[in-house]
């Protein structure tokens, strides 16, 4: 890629990762781990893409429709626990489903 | 071009901490939107444009209308009602309208001057895409088909224990 240097991208991916990283551990609030995870995920996205534009090579962009089909994924199933979770917990707060049983 | 790469880059750097450190969920997913936004707008000028697409259709529209879905089921109560009143304040959207904004005049801009000034190294279309995806990649597209059936399946088995549950 002559326009956008290989490490420019890369960079922009580990700073994306590295704030979602951050927000699943500093933020006890589960909306707000759920929508960190969906930025580490589209970090990991960025990656590849930059690599693929880096290569000129569709792969990059195929592993990009992978990572967007697992955070599709996880994000229904994440969503679906959070809403049964606060039936039984009326809270948002990661650290009150340390009681669970069976 | 740089320049359009290192605005919608920082774009989507700043929009990431103000969600980070917002209080209320729907400020943080109106930034994170704006994030996947400016994301959408690196892939454009890296050369994808159907990475882009797939970033502002299925990021940017089908997950975040999840997160609002719920959202708005968790908040249900008289207080919500005045929570909303308090949120139509401009302080609270004027942060997310200046970036998306900014990634409006980004696009217009390119627009204007006809595509991107320097043409992105190499354009990996949507067909190079898709013979890949039908060619070598037959087997991970099965995976994928397999995940998203597990994902159908236990969103509808916990989605009906709710619908009991209430």
């Amino acid at each position: 890629m002559a326009n956008v240097p290989l490490d420019q991208g890369l960079l922009l991916a580990a700073i994306l990762f590295a704030l979602g990283l951050a927000g699943v551990l500093v933020r006890r609030n589960l909306l707000f781990m759920l929508m960190s995870l969906e930025v580490m995920l589209n970090a990991t996205g960025v990656a590849f893409v930059v690599a693929g534009a880096r290569w000129a090579a569709a792969d990059g962009q195929i592993m990009f429709i992978l990572v967007l089909t697992f955070a599709a994924a996880e994000v229904s199933v994440g969503l679906a626990l959070v809403l049964l979770l606060h039936r039984q917990i009326p809270t948002l707060d990661a650290d009150a489903g340390n009681h669970l049983r069976g | 071009m740089n320049a359009t790469f290192d605005l919608s880059a920082i774009i989507a750097v700043l929009a990431t901490v103000m969600m980070i450190t917002r209080a209320s969920a729907v400020h943080a997913l109106l930034y994170l939107t704006v994030s996947l936004l400016a994301v959408a707008m690196v892939f454009f000028v890296l050369g994808a444009p159907f990475a882009a697409a797939l970033e502002v259709i299925i990021y940017a529209g089908a997950i975040m209308v999840l997160f609002v879905f719920v959202v708005m089921m968790l908040n249900i109560g008289d207080e919500a009602a005045a929570l909303e009143r308090a949120w139509l304040k401009p302080s609270i959207w004027i942060g997310p309208s200046v970036l998306a904004l900014l990634l409006a005049i980004e696009l217009g801009a390119l627009a204007a001057t006809g595509g991107l000034a320097r043409p992105a190294g190499v354009v990996v279309d949507v067909q190079a895409v898709g013979i890949a995806l039908v060619g070598p990649y037959m087997l991970a597209v099965e995976i994928a088909s397999f995940l998203l059936l597990a994902a159908l399946v236990a969103a509808f088995h916990l989605g009906r224990a709710v619908m009991k549950g209430a």
